[in-house]
């Protein structure tokens, strides 16, 4: 659906559901340079079994009209501004990489808001290396291979999806290729100036951690440490998955999703 | 040159060989399973629904996707640099499963002139019937795809080599006039094969490989294999099937729900479903066996070629070659950017004293194989106008480049010497019986 936030076209998908009042809602929130998409598969489980989805994309990204936002504060006050849009007062909040923090800084800024947290691919702080994000505020392409082959397990480098038919490899560049100019750097910037002691509020709804034990990107001990921050946490480690676990590992994913969102 | 530097990732051949498959986590085998079975037994009913609504990744039931294909898919979209592909029957299957989910009746296509025969017979006799129509056009000549095209044009297409003449596709001038006109460029890659050429690197969105040729490699199967580049911004044009909801899948809007696999998850959730034309699992093994050495394989096709296009193009009986690997070829030049590790290993040439002359020639040859196909390991040869393009009428005929004498050629992996020295025999026959 195409709603409008800040007075600027945001677009979502509701999982092909549609929205009622009496309903529950999930929020999605992607990684960086990607967008809605990645989250095909969880968002058409949760519509059909009854909740009000919205994997919107982030302003800049796939068909929201930019421009992208820097810092992770901006785009969780950004999420919070496009569930009021949207009708949800509560959801239950994913959200993977860059969107994991941003996940976080919603439930640490607006408490009220998340009834349930779950984290994928997560570490806070989340460095980017230099060699990155120089390449990525020029934009240029060793970038989009950076962070495209660090995001998959050497495993998954070869392939083996369990989506029939579909190279994760080729899915990954194509997602990143597409976003504008200037995006993919202002999202690395936002993952690397994220500080987790400016969200000090404390996150007491259940959460989860989905982490992978070859991820790269955000390394699994990186993620354990996260737990720390949240009250009434649990980590699903993916043994061999990589940090690109939605499409790596489509079906453990949605089956820890489905633990923490029903 | 970027100072910035990507990291390494996994070389071509490395990937012919693996791409798309670990060892069975079951059985610990490290061949590529035949999984010969219909159907594929769900875990739970929650799971099974899940299934059928994309919100899980698995099979259901091998028409739709299969585990020994979904190997060769992943495979071959690693090769070619897309997003993922579809296994299809044939060749044949493959092109219509790309322009079924394009195309509805009433739409359009701009295709080369210089086709497969097969190719030409879906889009000049077949697609009519159903109201979708095709304007044919010189492949070397970009502006005049540029007019054919019209506002219900949903499609360009050509071969990365044309039949019989060979014309290189110039992909990434085709592939602007199709972006240009908001419509994607499909290539018949036949020919080339991944090793060759990489068409989606060059600017096209879909490519279609007859796995029946070098893919498989042995002439043992027939297969088709449809790949998407994922580079084609369906919401850019008129494109009903990829931006509009679809009601034979609750309302699912592919183009929104899907990014960039939303054509190829369209052509499986409607196409593969729908017209069935999906390959059997034996053939995905046997074109997986092929692909695991398709480069060496490629590469001595190619450097056999050389050497018989070199003793054809000497010879007094020989009238012309065409192959692009000779000066005189009109696209020489082009394909040295295009297809920089050689031209493919089929071609034509004609011999002095027209159609008895080709007749003599052919049935004399002893290690060449008369018959209809390409892209053997063994050598094969063909009189086209009498076989693969006798419903051309004579100026379709000419059009295309297809002359009386002319006879084609398919170079296999033998020595090539005894290639040079069978065709060496058959064209002292053709001395000594035709005088031309
Ligand atoms: C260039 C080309 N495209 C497509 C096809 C059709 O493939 P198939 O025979 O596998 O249906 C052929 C077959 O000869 C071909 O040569």
């Amino acid at each position: 659906m195409k709603f409008q936030v800040d007075g600027r076209t945001v677009f979502a998908s509701t999982g092909t559901g549609r929205h009622r009042a009496d309903k529950p809602a999930a929020v999605f929130i992607h990684g960086a340079g990607m967008d809605h998409s990645v989250w095909v598969m969880p968002a058409r489980y949760f519509a059909r079994t009854g909740l009000n989805v919205l994997a919107a994309d982030l302003p800049g990204h796939g068909r929201s009209a930019g421009p992208a936002m820097d810092s992770v504060r901006e785009l969780a006050d950004w999420v919070v501004r496009a569930m009021d849009a949207a009708g949800l007062e509560t959801a239950a909040v994913a959200g993977h990489s860059m969107g994991a923090l941003i996940a976080f800084a919603v439930a640490s800024l607006h408490p009220g808001r998340c009834r349930a947290l779950a984290l994928l691919g997560v570490s806070a702080p989340m460095p980017v290396t230099g060699a990155l994000l120089n390449a990525a505020e020029e934009n240029d392409h060793a970038a989009i291979d950076m962070a495209n082959t660090w995001s998959h397990s050497p495993a998954a480098r070869l392939g083996a999806n369990e989506n029939p038919g579909m190279w994760m490899m080729g899915t990954g560049q194509r997602l990143l290729e597409t976003a504008g100019p200037g995006v993919f750097h202002a999202d690395l910037s936002a993952c690397n100036g994220f500080d987790p002691d400016e969200f000090d509020g404390p996150v007491s709804c259940p959460s989860l951690l989905i982490l992978g034990d070859a991820d790269q990107m955000t390394p699994a001990r990186a993620g354990l440490r996260v737990q720390q921050r949240l009250d009434r946490a649990r980590t699903v480690q993916l043994p061999g998955c990589g940090h690109s676990m939605l499409s790596e590992q489509p079906n453990a994913v949605l089956d820890a999703l489905i633990s923490i969102f029903v | 040159m970027s100072k910035h530097k990507s990291p390494r990732t996994t070389g071509f051949d490395t990937l012919a060989l693996h791409a798309g498959q670990a060892p069975d986590p079951v059985t610990r085998a490290r061949a590529t399973p035949i999984y010969q079975s219909a159907s594929f037994v769900f875990p739970d009913s929650d799971f099974a629904a899940g299934l059928f609504n994309i919100e899980r990744a698995g099979h259901v039931y091998s028409r739709l996707s299969n585990p020994t294909n979904a190997v060769l898919e992943e495979r071959i979209a690693a090769l070619d640099g897309g997003v993922g592909a579809i296994a299809t029957a044939s060749g044949q299957a493959a092109m219509h499963l790309a322009v079924a989910t394009i195309c509805s009746a009433g739409d359009h296509i701009v295709a080369s002139r210089s086709l497969y025969g097969g190719t030409h017979n879906l889009l000049e006799y077949t697609l009519p019937r159903f109201g979708i129509e095709t304007t044919f056009v010189d492949p070397r000549d970009a502006d005049a795809y540029a007019a054919a095209v019209r506002p219900e044009t949903k499609l360009l297409f050509g071969e990365i080599l044309g039949n019989p003449g060979l014309e290189v596709l110039n992909v990434p001038l085709i592939s602007a006039v199709a972006h240009n006109a908001r419509v994607p460029l499909l290539v018949d890659a036949t020919f080339a094969t991944p090793y060759l050429c990489r068409p989606i690197a060059l600017g096209a969105d879909l490519v279609l490989h007859s796995a029946t040729k070098f893919l498989s490699g042995h002439g043992v199967v027939i297969g088709g294999l449809l790949v998407d580049g994922g580079t084609f911004d369906w919401a850019r044009g008129d494109f009903p099937t990829i931006n509009e909801t679809y009601s034979g899948f609750h309302n699912l809007v592919f183009g929104e729900e899907f990014g960039p696999q939303a054509f190829i998850t369209r052509a499986r959730k409607e196409g593969i479903r729908d017209f069935g034309a999906c390959m059997a699992p034996m053939t995905a093994f046997q074109v997986l066996q092929g692909l695991e050495t398709l480069p060496i394989r490629m590469a001595r096709h190619v450097a056999n070629t050389e050497r018989v296009v070199e003793f054809l193009a000497a010879h007094p009986l020989v009238e012309s070659v065409s192959h692009p690997s000779l000066p005189e070829h009109p696209d020489h030049e082009l394909s040295k950017e295009i297809l920089p590790r050689g031209s493919g290993a089929v071609f034509g040439f004609t011999v002095r004293g027209g159609r008895p002359a080709g007749r003599t020639l052919i049935e004399s040859l002893r290690i060449f194989s008369h018959l209809a196909n390409v892209g053997d390991a063994k050598s094969l040869v063909i009189h086209p106008a009498s076989t693969t393009h006798h419903r051309m009428d004579a100026q379709a005929l000419a059009a295309a480049g297809i002359g009386e004498g002319l006879i084609r050629l398919s170079i296999g992996l033998e020595d090539p010497d005894d290639l040079i020295d069978d065709l060496r025999g058959a064209l002292r026959r053709v001395e000594k019986t035709v005088r031309p």
